[in-house]
């Protein structure tokens, strides 16, 4: 057990150095930072004494292996557009698209649950058409213009809810401020957790489905239905529980993408999550920002990966059996 | 925001009821912009979203006015001295305050002289001609230049002035310093003598700003400011539609039209300070792009024809949808050195330009463009109607648009042969034209000098009008150069920016052509 879980460490601290590689690559084709940072009237010498001042004139390969050294000791620098810490930028952006994203996935995977289960039990109901044909805009139209449409008509024509930001927030603590505790926080919510949450509701209502269908097929299924138990014991206490596994797996595979491209949503309702400050420190080439960016979400995906594989572990006999039987 | 919105509107037909019984009310404005201030340090970003912002918090000692004519704001006057044209003797305006309390006397000026000229200043290019300020007594400042600058107090109106005691409480006697890694007290606290004093500041969400009562000029209409930057257009527009937002700065050109028949809004149009030109290399031998052994731009008879193709009133009309000044001088219409006869530009000749080009090349020739797609209004759009354009008349124009930040470097770099540019001048005279753009590369000259141009003779009388006193003299040289520089075709100028700010109905706001509104000279009705 010890010795798997430092092996997939080990192997996460090496998707790490890689992702830090690729973006610093990267970076090299985002542009020049310098003249964001200084006005029209600065002098070339001026802009390449700044240059050397930040070390952008170094070899690449110094420029990396300085920012990591930074990175293990958790200092990203200044901000070359905001002039803040990075760290601290980050972290005051973190809670607002946290929060979006927790709302999001659960309201994917509540409604998604309740139409799959729904659509899978009444296969041929006119109800069941319609959600299964709604369900393919959800996956086909872009989010862009789904949060778009939205904001055309909750925000402009009917003006129920708000079409920007992220209302009242209120500070708990040092680290945290949370839209849950004011009314207008909560509405604000509302329009971006639909948007980013309907392509997650398809999917999770898609497999929902499929998974119960296959489910429902099966011999103790129908020794359960012989057997005389009540269709909602079969249908909510067997076939439900076995499809959520796989589902469980999904949704929560599926929240590091949530958090990771939250970016358009963020960026279309003016959501002030790390995302949109990805996107504004792209236009800048601000590029201390989009590195701790880009290491902060592979954080995230190895940090999920790891404790599925954890789980897989705890959860598969048959994962500790091979390991078992090959230490023998 | 669905019941602050509404606790709004309710506040603004009470404000209504409360004019029309002649007493003033409280009188928030919602403004939103496409971009956030980077910093509230006032020296340290040269950026037009911070010193819009940071205006109406910091007080300059001189003021441009909607019409760019200056007028005195914490200088009440200001002369050269008459013994010594290399200094500049500022009168300051007596009984003003900071926010904090402190009284705003000549040691503040001077303080904030050496804050500016510091390492780490983005201003320290505007006043590059400064030696020092000396304060001769406690409303009096000397600026001593390094010549006879008799333009400088145009360079007065980005320049923000600090509290002494305050910068040196909080150790901000020096603007941010990237490479040090620390945040500076100044890039989120503030301490000026400007109509508004901050309340608080939540860097790209809100910046709420409220009316400061010790304010020494006129008390504002509005009192309290909200500056909220929503970058994505379609989202601004929104935001003023469902009644979110009351001001919205960056309005797309797309959306004018429709925003003009929307009850409730209204659309207020005015010229920016900023045109909008092509340059091209027509100094070296060879360019890097071209299909043909020299230069095409070399000779005279393909610059002409490039005039003659570009069809200006074609762009405002499509590319703009008519939001643009056509024009074919290099300059927009404020600054000093503007004239008509420059302005005009004739209908376009594709035949007669066309047998321009065959008489040099043939068969034509082809070369790259460059154009940044994410800075000037429709950019992109503009330098594919030109591709267009000199497509027609055997000028087989590749067009390499990216952003800005890759862009500039190949201007900066040299590594261009024919690029869009805009520019502003914000000294609202001919001499800052020619120091970026026309003088030879070389010091502090030429640094947007993209196309290489060069002339010995133009550089002298550049260098000469930075020191002349006498300003008709000053003026015939300027009205010189730009004859050379028009005659030569250095520039292909297609036309100037216009502004479009949108707002709720009952506000009125004037457009400023820095593109730097005033919130506290807002009037209601």
């Amino acid at each position: 057990m010890i010795a798997f879980i430092l092996r997939r460490l080990l192997q996460s601290v090496i998707v790490m150095i890689a992702v830090a590689a690729v973006s610093f690559t990267l970076f090299r084709f985002v542009g020049d930072p310098i003249n964001s940072m200084v006005g029209q009237e600065a002098s070339i010498a001026d802009r390449q004494a700044l240059r050397d001042s930040l070390g952008l004139n170094d070899p690449i390969i110094l420029q990396f292996g300085r920012f990591l050294g930074n990175a293990l000791q958790g200092e990203f620098g200044i901000s070359y557009r905001l002039q803040m810490p990075v760290t601290e930028l980050i972290l005051q952006r973190l809670p607002a698209t946290i929060e979006l994203a927790l709302v999001s996935g659960l309201l994917a995977f509540v409604v998604g649950l309740a139409l799959g289960v729904y659509t899978a039990l009444r296969r041929r109901g006119v109800l069941s058409n319609v959600i299964m044909t709604a369900s393919l805009i959800g996956v086909s139209l872009p989010t862009f213009l789904i949060g778009v449409l939205l904001i055309w008509v909750f925000a402009v024509e009917l003006r129920w809810l708000p079409s920007n930001g992220r209302g009242e927030v209120v500070a708990l603590g040092d680290w945290w401020s949370t839209g849950f505790l004011t009314h207008s926080g909560r509405l604000a919510l509302i329009l971006p957790a639909v948007t980013l949450g309907l392509y997650q509701m398809t999917l999770i209502m898609r497999l929902v489905r499929a998974e119960m269908l296959e489910v429902l097929r099966t011999d103790y299924i129908k020794f359960a239905r012989a057997r005389g138990l009540s269709a909602r014991a079969v249908n909510f206490g067997h076939a439900l529980k076995n499809t959520l596994v796989p589902v469980i797996t999904i949704t929560g595979l599926q929240l590091g993408s949530i958090i990771a491209f939250s970016i358009i949503t963020e960026t279309v309702f003016n959501w002030p999550g790390v995302g949109a400050l990805f996107i504004n420190s792209v236009r800048f080439v601000d590029v201390p920002v989009m590195a701790a960016y880009l290491m902060m979400i592979a954080l995230i995906f190895v940090v999920i990966n790891l404790i599925v594989d954890l789980l897989y572990y705890a959860v598969d006999p048959r994962l500790r059996v091979d390991r078992a039987g090959k230490a023998h | 925001m669905t019941k602050l919105a509404r606790a709004l509107s309710l506040s603004a037909s009470a404000a209504a009821l409360a004019l029309a019984a002649g007493a003033a009310q409280a009188e928030t404005v919602r403004w939103a912009r496409v971009a956030d201030a980077l910093t509230l340090d006032p020296h340290s970003q040269n950026e037009g979203p911070t010193l819009a912002l940071l205006r109406h918090v910091y007080g300059t000692l001189v003021s441009r006015a909607v019409d760019g004519s200056l007028t005195p704001d914490l200088a009440t006057s200001w002369e050269i001295h008459p013994e010594d044209p290399t200094i500049w003797v500022l009168h300051l305006r007596e009984g003003v305050t900071f926010h904090d309390g402190s009284a705003f006397t000549a040691e503040d000026v001077v303080f904030s002289y050496e804050r500016v000229l510091h390492e780490s200043s983005g201003f320290r290019a505007i006043h590059a001609d400064v030696v020092g300020a000396e304060a001769v007594d406690e409303y009096t400042v000397h600026v001593q230049m390094s010549g006879p600058s008799p333009l400088y107090p145009n360079n007065l109106t980005n320049f923000f002035i600090v509290d002494k005691t305050w910068a040196e409480a909080n150790d901000v006697v020096a603007p941010q310093n990237y490479a040090a890694g620390e945040e500076n007290f100044a890039v989120r606290n503030t301490n000026g003598t400007g109509p508004y004093q901050l309340v608080s500041r939540d860097p790209e969400v809100r910046t709420v700003l409220s009316v400061f009562d010790g304010y020494y000029g006129d008390a504002p209409q509005v009192t309290e400011v909200i500056y909220q930057p929503i970058p994505e257009a379609a989202t601004r527009i929104a935001a003023l539609l469902s009644g979110e937002v009351d001001f919205v700065q960056d309005v797309p050109v797309q959306d004018i039209a429709r925003l003009e028949q929307t009850d409730g809004i209204e659309i207020t149009t005015g010229p920016e300070n900023r045109n909008i030109f092509f340059a091209y290399n027509a100094t070296s031998p060879t360019l890097r792009s071209t299909n043909v052994a020299d230069n095409p731009f070399s000779h005279p008879e393909i610059r002409e024809a490039m005039a003659l193709a570009l069809d200006r009133d074609a762009i405002r009309q499509v590319v703009m949808r008519g939001q643009s000044q056509p024009s074919a001088a290099p300059l927009p219409p404020f600054v000093n050195g503007w004239t008509e006869e420059m302005n005009a530009y004739g209908a376009p000749d594709y035949e007669r330009a066309a047998e321009l080009v065959r008489s040099v090349y043939p068969d034509g020739f082809s070369v790259q463009l460059d154009c940044p797609n994410d800075r000037y209004l429709n950019d992109e759009a503009i330098c594919q109607a030109t591709v267009g354009m000199l497509g027609r008349i055997g000028i087989n124009v590749s067009l390499n648009s990216q952003s800005r930040s890759l862009h500039f470097p190949l201007i900066e770099n040299l590594e261009t042969d024919f690029y869009l540019l805009g520019w502003g001048v914000p000294t609202f005279d001919s001499a800052y034209v020619f120091n970026f753009l026309v003088h030879t590369r070389e010091g502090s000259y030429g640094a947007y000098n993209g196309g290489q141009y060069s002339n010995p003779e133009v550089d002298a009388m550049i260098e000469s009008i930075a020191t002349m006193t006498d300003l008709d003299e000053r003026n015939a040289v300027i009205a010189q150069i730009w004859e050379q520089v028009m005659e030569d075709r250095v520039f292909l100028n297609v036309h100037n920016q216009l502004l479009a700010y949108a707002v709720r109905e009952g506000l009125n706001i004037d457009v400023h052509p820095e593109n730097s509104p005033t919130l506290w000279t807002v009037t209601i009705d």
